[in-house]
């Protein structure tokens, strides 16, 4: 149950999207349609994961005053992996995700877990908190692309399902902002009742 | 001439905000007040230029020793070193400016714009002068990367400054619950963004 909790706070109490509020520039920036939202979130996750990891398993060697520096590091060296392992394996996602894959360095959700969770605790359940606030920003992500790529252009993973264009601006700047808002608004709603 | 069209496209055609999404993060958390937005905008413009300045002099040396693939480690230590360091010699040259940026220095490392802008000009996909109409673009020469970092961060410091406005007038209009704080904020972001929309096309 404990470990399961994890997992499910990461999801609910504590997503990053919805709740805390992190990572905006990614939600907004690659959820143009849902594979993409998708691509980003599994992209976020496996760097999580692995710098939660990596940084609960060495947070106590490192002195206290160079430790965002120190983390910052490896983080950069796992999103430099996840570059070459895109580049390799997925080369349509990695065009298209462009430069937002390097800036996952500079993404709030991964330093944040680093700092509030991974350094405070041991590895397994690094492990787990990455999985569960990875698997709750990339829901996020697919339900925020999936409602963009619906609105913008009729279709859903790619399918189309309305014969018509669509509203050209779900897909540009303000209908990302607009329906961030509303989902949030909505997401408010259901978990929280006094709302 | 070439300058001018960078400037426009930076400040009002490209946003970096509203059109690229970067930099949303403090965009929604130090917009409250027009004070700390136009502090903030202030540290970001200085060390955006100066961080652009050093990365693009940096690339060279990764491309001559063909470690390109060290690109985001060595990029994120040089503006992580470089805010740390304009930190430390702003409280010894002008402590009043230190004062005033305060707490916004130290977050600058963690603001995607500095590290997207620097990325940006090192790419030739986003050079949008030397690259019109040519079969194999060209990076950006010194001084118009330098020109775009500015102009990035002037475009930055518009949207942020706007928005900080609109947000101290929000504070006192009666909003729904549900919707009060970020909610709100990213629907006016959103009206916000669909005003530059009307930019489009200029350049």
């Amino acid at each position: 149950m404990g470990k399961l909790k994890l997992i499910t706070d990461g999801i609910v109490k504590n997503n990053p999207t919805f709740v805390l509020v992190l990572g905006m520039c990614p939600t907004l920036g690659t959820t143009t349609s849902a594979i993409n939202g998708m691509g980003m979130g599994l992209a976020t996750t496996f760097v999580l994961i692995l710098s939660n990891i990596a940084i609960s398993a060495v947070a106590k060697i490192i002195p206290d005053k160079v430790r965002i520096p120190s983390y910052i590091v490896i983080i950069a060296a796992f999103v430099t992996i996840l570059q070459f392992l895109l580049q390799a394996y997925i080369p349509s996602l990695y065009e298209t995700l462009g430069l937002f894959i390097p800036l996952i360095v500079v993404n709030c959700i991964v330093l944040g877990r680093a700092e509030a969770f991974a350094n405070k605790n041991n590895v397994g359940d690094s492990a787990l908190d990455g999985i569960g606030v990875g698997l709750g920003f990339t829901i996020a992500l697919t339900v925020l692309g999936c409602i963009r790529e619906f609105l913008g252009s009729g279709s859903f993973f790619g399918m189309k399902l309305i014969d018509s264009d669509g509203m050209l601006a779900f897909v540009l700047a303000p209908g990302a902002f607009l329906a961030l808002g509303y989902l949030m608004v909505l997401f408010r709603k259901i978990t929280d009742k006094k709302a | 001439m070439e300058y001018i069209i960078i400037i426009i496209s930076a400040v009002f055609v490209n946003n970096i905000v509203l059109a690229q999404f970067l930099g949303i993060c403090p965009f929604l958390g130090v917009s409250k007040k027009v004070n700390t937005a136009v502090g903030m905008s202030a540290a970001v413009t200085f060390v955006m230029a100066l961080a652009t300045l050093v990365t693009y002099l940096l690339q060279g040396l990764l491309v001559r020793w063909h470690i390109e693939f060290m690109q985001t480690v060595c990029f994120i230590l040089v503006i992580a070193g470089l805010v740390q360091m304009v930190e430390i010699i702003l409280k010894k040259i002008s402590p009043s400016l230190y004062q005033a940026l305060g707490i916004f220095l130290p977050l600058i490392t963690t603001n995607c714009v500095v590290l997207g802008v620097a990325i940006q000009v090192v790419t030739n996909e986003y050079d949008f002068i030397n690259n019109v109409g040519t079969a194999n673009p060209s990076m950006m020469n010194l001084p118009q990367a330098v020109v775009f970092a500015v102009a990035t961060a002037l475009g930055y410091s518009l949207a942020m400054i706007l928005f900080s406005g609109i947000r101290e007038q929000l504070e006192l209009s009666k909003i729904p619950k549900a919707f009060k704080g970020v909610p709100i904020a990213l629907i006016t972001a959103g009206i916000l963004a669909m005003a530059f929309m009307g930019f489009s096309g200029l350049v």
